[in-house]
């Protein structure tokens, strides 16, 4: 009997060391003469332990970890493949406390299947959502979409349905479906974790989107700092378009759609939507003035949904499963579920995917377990280098968009960065403004010179020069920048500056709060 | 300037390379991606030919190799490690680290080491962050570095010049 052993692809579980760990368990088996298939799956998500690697048992799949090269002989020794008791063994998957506790609706399958399986894929609930779609009208779609209460899961929170009926609405002989794959904020990975270990969930959720809207051609806009992403995507297409899932006649339905993946170059602006459209059409990522919309005149002038990649992969859960099976998840107008990455200074970083409402403490202490260096979690970073820093006092704030637009934060993308107490946050705050003043476009002055000068007034701040004035003049400064920029990068870089002032004055050397 | 390969090697690529990207919608980013994975960056030299390919100026070719992080208009060392400078590598110690790799590859960012090996570049996240600090060398990525771990990289990289 051929044995299962699942071991990561995963940039993560890579960057921890499974591809030798892959290439070290294949060698011990044969010199063992044990028939083993090597399957590289995505990442459960529990970071911390990778590489995690997983064998399939009577019993279901069972795992161990972290797993370093120097342990493989052990393993063999103690008869890991089948399942059997080792020092690193985590038990069955699936009982793994931290995975039980999780809602995984977009995730349901990363780390489960070989992502560029097709038949696993369809042996997992895979294209229910498309072939349910293919019955309906593109309106019909829509519904459905707008009824789930999907929000855009790339920051900005914009109701999907809402975006999706203007350009069904929209007359043109060609639309376009883009994908937003250039996840550049800080602390945070579901893009890149979906697209490595699930990729055919973006590729049906991108072709539902084009069927609703009746547009055939798909760009997935992936930054260049993910080369592996690029490889199983790339490898999933090749596959879909081989077995008639893209290409002129999806599944013989008469209607065509056509996905090709686009390479960024690393500006991190592009992750704004209408830089990201200009980049793909060849030119410098210069954010464009609004109106017009994308929906009405996006790429090369065309009706153009625009979404990120969780909102995509959300998709076909929602067609397969119906709109109140997702809505059902969630609290107040935040519906569905949210991945959330723990990220930073913490013990058990990773993926949590879970409906709206938990708070950041049970995010912090029940599954990140405090931080990584044990000292006290002084601040956390949400939604990415554009989102506020929030201190000890706001960890019970439930994760809902309209709970954090409360406390003048943002959830984002749902990243999570933590900070012990060593961090100096006007040191974050002038980091905030140097990233901006690197990654604008330069297209608005708030924002290119803004950024510049909030630098050298947080310079002046931290050495004591002319103080009071400055903390007046950077609160000033920021005004002008969240009021006048032409996009997000400059209006919201305040964000992390203020909240760092706001909540941590002692660090820029005014009293305490209270 | 362009060492092994010769310059009339150099303008075939080029001129191949054109030829297969020129007709697709929003050509320039992936033939500019394709010259430098196949060069290793993307000469002055083929500003004019792009542009005429792609009935573009000069002018907007230069924007679009400058504007881009990713595109470099000189040759890198034999290897290139990015280190993560974001948020959550500077929680976790990232600022050591680069302090570490610049006095012991003795360059700044964006500089090249003396025997060409390694050329040292700054990236704002590699989505690695929860196990950072995070680095990349060439196309692979390493999480939980170490300073002892940088130099065991580096050294790797050298090592594998030297058999070359």
């Amino acid at each position: 009997m051929v044995t299962k052993i699942y071991i990561p692809r995963d940039s993560s579980a890579l960057a921890m060391g499974a591809e030798k760990v892959a290439v070290a368990v294949a060698a011990e088996a044969k010199n063992r003469g044990l028939a083993v298939e090597i399957i590289r799956n995505g990442s459960r998500g529990l970071y911390w332990l990778e590489t995690m690697v997983e064998v399939a048992t009577s019993s279901g799949r069972t795992a161990y970890g972290p797993v370093k090269v120097k342990d493989v002989p052990s393993l063999f020794d103690a008869d890991f493949i089948n399942g059997k008791p080792h020092a690193l063994s985590l038990g069955v998957t699936d009982e793994i406390d931290w995975l039980k506790k999780q809602q995984r609706l977009t995730f349901a399958r990363v780390g489960v299947t070989d992502p560029v399986s097709l038949e696993d894929y369809l042996a997992h609930d895979g294209y229910n959502g498309l072939k349910n779609a293919l019955k309906l009208s593109g309106a019909d779609i829509v519904k459905i979409v707008t009824d789930s209460g999907l929000r855009g899961r790339g920051g900005a929170a914009f109701p999907t349905g809402i975006k999706w009926n203007t350009v069904l609405g929209c007359e043109a002989e060609q639309k376009y479906i883009v994908c937003n794959a250039d996840e550049g904020d800080s602390g945070t990975y579901s893009d890149r974790m979906i697209m490595e270990g699930d990729p055919f969930v973006l590729i049906e959720g991108m072709t539902i989107a084009g069927v609703a809207v009746g547009a055939t051609r798909g760009y997935i806009y992936l930054r260049s700092e993910y080369p592996h992403a690029l490889a199983v995507l790339n490898e999933a297409i090749a596959v879909a378009n081989k077995a008639g899932y893209l290409g002129d006649n999806v599944l013989g339905s008469g209607k065509a759609f056509y996905l090709e993946v686009r390479r960024a170059a690393g500006a991190y602006v592009c992750g704004e939507e209408t830089s990201l459209l200009e980049s793909l059409e060849g030119k410098r990522g210069l954010v464009r003035f609004k109106p017009p919309l994308p929906a009405i005149e996006g790429l090369f002038g065309k009706p153009t949904v625009v979404n990120n990649v969780i909102s995509l992969a959300t998709i076909p859960i929602v067609l397969d499963k119906g709109a109140q099976y997702y809505a059902d998840y969630g609290m107040g107008r935040s519906r569905g579920t949210l991945p959330i990455q723990l990220a930073g200074n913490i013990k058990h970083g990773g993926l949590v995917e879970l409906a709206f409402g938990a708070t950041l403490r049970e995010l912090l202490y029940d599954f990140g377990g405090g931080s990584f260096t044990g000292k006290p979690i002084r601040a956390v970073q949400v939604g990415g280098p554009l989102g506020a820093y929030l201190p000890e006092s706001q960890f019970d704030t439930p994760l809902d968009y309209e709970e954090f637009i409360k406390i003048w934060a943002v959830l984002g993308h749902g990243g999570i960065v933590a900070f012990d107490d060593s961090v100096d946050m006007a040191k974050m705050a002038r980091y905030a403004f140097e990233f901006c003043a690197i990654e604008s476009c330069g297209k608005c002055t708030p924002c290119r010179i803004g950024s510049t000068r909030g630098v050298e007034v947080i310079d002046k701040i931290t050495s004591g020069k002319d103080h009071a004035k400055n903390i007046a003049l950077v609160r000033d400064l920021s005004d002008t920048m969240l009021n006048g920029s032409l996009c997000a990068l400059g209006g919201m870089t305040p964000y992390p500056v203020l909240s760092a002032l706001n909540h941590f004055p002692e660090d820029f050397g005014l009293s305490q709060k209270n | 300037m362009l060492d092994s390969h010769s310059t009339q090697e150099i303008n075939a690529t080029i001129h191949a390379l054109i030829a297969e990207h020129q007709h697709r919608p929003g050509a320039l980013l992936p033939l500019l991606h394709a010259i430098q994975d196949s060069i290793g960056f993307i000469p002055e030299a083929v500003y004019t030919p792009i542009s005429k390919a792609l009935a573009l100026s000069v002018a907007e070719v230069h924007g679009v190799v400058t504007f881009y992080h990713h595109f470099r208009t000189h040759k890198a060392g034999q290897h290139v490690m990015q280190i993560c400078r974001a948020e959550s590598c500077q929680a976790m110690g990232s600022e050591a680290l680069e302090a570490h790799a610049k006095k012991c590859l003795n360059v700044d960012y964006h500089q090249t080491t003396t025997d060409d090996a390694i050329t040292l570049e700054p990236v704002y996240c590699l989505g690695n962050c929860a196990l950072s600090p995070s680095v990349m060398m060439d196309d692979e990525i390493y999480g939980r570095v170490s300073a002892a771990d940088l130099d065991a990289l580096i050294l790797e990289a050298r090592r594998a010049e030297a058999k070359v």
